[in-house]
């Protein structure tokens, strides 16, 4: 892992692997999205709106997704002092807030015609606000300890402790059982007819190259402001003074 | 109820959301590094 740990090899690596995840995930998002809209048939139940599953899942995998890649990356800062592992945290928490605040819209959107109301203190939509407000949460912190400096710890012990929220998350549907449905899909299989779920795994790898093209572009903006800062830092230092010849 | 409306309405906010995410991460990627390289060819 540390072989990344030089900006410079890091970036040999970001800059092909940014397009390339462009590229595939605009291509698979968008055929399937046009999938979803267009090809499969209406749900027996749901009707049309179940068109918006194939949207909403991949929104919340990623926003559980990003807090697993916080965790990791916050571990690594902790554990092995990784140079780029804040650098990766402090760059997937708006990717990973922007997709769970989507789950959560379009969760609701979904929500009024299939429940009759935009929005339920139901165990998985709270669980999933929590995370949103973990990753508002995170992005202050980490912004005000990298104003402080290179050394602070209280953004990545906040990135470990926040991983509590996901199995609440994940199993909210089985502990409480309100308003949002139990598991579809599985390991063991899914209650989806296949007609209508063959988009998703589309949508899914799809949103994921674009979450992955959207956190290495931040990463890269944040080394590329960091070279700025020190190139700045060394213009404006005072240039010493040549040192005097020592007599022999 | 017009299912398509809420259909439509949630697919616009998650496709445009995206993409103002990923236009905004690159905007500031591109002003960011065309910087960081005059800087150091100033040098």
């Amino acid at each position: 892992m540390h072989r990344f740990a030089n900006p410079a090899r890091f970036l040999r690596i970001a800059r092909p692997a940014t397009t390339w995840l462009l590229a595939i995930g605009i291509v698979l998002t968008l055929t399937g999205v046009a999938g979803a809209l267009f090809a499969i048939p209406p749900d027996y139940l749901q009707g049309q709106t179940a068109r918006i599953l194939h949207i909403h899942v991949p929104m919340a995998w990623l926003g559980m997704g990003g807090w697993t890649g916080i965790a990791l990356a916050s571990i690594a800062t902790i554990v092995w002092r990784h140079p780029l592992a804040g650098v990766a945290g402090r760059a997937i928490a708006p990717v990973g807030a922007t997709f769970t605040l989507l789950c959560l819209v379009s969760g609701s959107i979904w929500g009024r015609p299939t429940w009759g109301t935009w929005w339920e203190w139901d165990g998985r939509l709270t669980s999933m606000l929590i995370l949103f407000f973990l990753y508002l949460g995170y992005i202050g912190l980490a912004a005000a300890e990298k104003e402080r400096g290179p050394e602070g710890r209280a953004a990545a012990i906040f990135g470990i402790v926040g991983i509590v929220n996901l199995p609440i998350i994940h199993y909210s549907v089985l502990w409480w059982r309100t308003l949002h449905q139990g598991e579809s899909i599985t390991l063991k299989g899914t209650s989806v007819a296949p007609e209508i779920l063959w988009p998703l795994p589309l949508t899914l790898i799809g949103f994921s190259c674009l979450f992955g093209a959207a956190v290495l572009m931040r990463m890269r903006t944040e080394l590329a402001e960091t070279k700025v800062e020190a190139r700045l830092r060394r213009l404006a230092a005072p240039e010493r003074p040549e040192p005097e010849p020592v007599p022999a | 109820m017009n299912q398509w409306a809420f259909v439509i309405a949630a697919f616009t906010v998650v496709l445009g959301g995206t993409a103002l995410l990923l236009i905004a991460s690159a905007v500031r990627m591109r002003t960011a590094e065309v910087k960081a390289d005059a800087l150091s060819r100033r040098q």
